[in-house]
């Protein structure tokens, strides 16, 4: 029988109660929320429970939310599937602007070791518990993240480049 | 050998008799040098593509006096660098760099060797020439071999006319001082 979207979203709510919420379809995928402290925990739910069976982490990936209030202003979000009924899953969990950490779920899947040390190079990210969380693919002098929105986009030495020919002034004039 | 098709470069300037040619010695060295030029390809995409295309049979670098392309920085003289070259390159493309012995000469292939091409970006090296001196630069995005090999002559030009005394002159040093090198 097909693992429907409500039965995910049952098993959850009783074992996690209101630390997972926002359940909504996005996308043709099935997506909800959950606080930070709780991430851990609902990742590891999804992948051991044997008739959730979420065995596989597709994605790992930040967004920074400059204009939502403090305790929104980044988010991970992980991207599950489970290959035997082929269904997906998208959970996001909100970070403070000033200080986001959440815990690593390198413990979990392997594969988000790396996932997670791209997400710390852009966005500084702390994942608390992570083995090796060091810049991935920037170059290890930079200081900045530089996908974070207050990061300037262009190059501070270029010379030749003209902001009209990149669509960077006011009207294009 | 009467139907060979093999083509000579001409000789230098300089003076004919009866069993003699005298001619200066740069011109010599220039003309040795410009028509076994070693190229070291530093590919990072798609101008690496056309400089395949610029070896291959049809365009045949090999015609330069290119058939041996050489893949250790030690052997080569003329350094190719095709493609974009983000920040976390450019350390590696010095080390190339520092690794040539001289003389050693750059082309810079394609937009973004140049300048960094459309790549106006935090993460991309706006053009080579930050980093290490450049003789010639190749325009387009990818350039078609055709101006590949214009480049190539064009340096051959450069190679000819430069004198054997260039890389002790103080110019020069001062150029490679600018760029710590």
């Amino acid at each position: 029988m097909a693992l429907e979207t409500t039965t995910i979203q049952e098993k959850l709510t009783s074992k996690f109660g209101d630390k997972v919420l926002n359940f909504h379809m996005s996308r043709d995928i099935f997506s909800f929320e959950a606080t930070p402290d709780a991430i851990h925990e609902v990742i590891r739910t999804l992948k051991v429970e044997e008739d959730l069976n979420f065995h596989f982490l597709t994605d790992l990936c930040g967004v920074h939310y400059p204009e939502n209030e403090v305790s929104h202003q980044f988010a991970v979000v992980y991207h599950m599937h489970n290959w035997v009924e082929n269904v997906r899953l998208r959970i996001t969990t909100y970070l403070s602007g000033e200080n986001p950490e959440v815990n690593t779920i390198t413990d979990l899947f392997l594969t988000a070791n790396w996932m997670e040390r791209e997400t710390f190079d852009f966005y500084g990210i702390n994942f608390i518990g992570h083995p090796q969380l060091k810049r991935i693919l920037n170059m290890p002098e930079m200081v900045s993240h530089p996908m974070r929105k207050e990061f300037p986009m262009e190059d501070g030495g270029r010379t030749d480049k003209d902001d009209r020919f990149f669509g960077r002034t006011a009207n294009n004039g | 050998m009467s139907d060979s098709k093999i083509n000579m470069v001409a000789p230098p300037e300089g003076v004919t008799g009866e069993g003699f040619f005298a001619t200066k010695l740069n011109d010599v060295v220039g003309l040795a040098r410009a028509n076994s030029l070693w190229p070291l390809p530093f590919a990072t995409s798609c101008c690496g593509i056309e400089f395949m295309a610029t070896m291959a049979s049809h365009y045949d670098l090999a015609r330069f006096g290119m058939e041996r392309v050489s893949f250790s920085p030690r052997q080569a003289d003329m350094l190719l660098v095709m493609g974009t070259i983000s920040k976390k390159m450019a350390p590696i493309l010095r080390q190339v760099y520092e690794q040539m012995s001289e003389p050693r000469w750059v082309i810079a292939v394609g937009a973004c060797a140049t300048s960094g091409g459309v790549f106006d970006t935090y993460s991309v090296l706006q053009g080579i020439d930050k980093v290490i001196p450049v003789d010639v630069y190749v325009p387009g995005c990818p350039p078609r071999p055709e101006q590949i090999v214009d480049g190539v002559m064009q340096l051959q030009e450069l190679v000819k006319n430069e004198s054997v005394r260039r890389r002790n002159s103080p110019e020069y040093k001062e150029l490679l001082a600018s760029y710590n090198l």
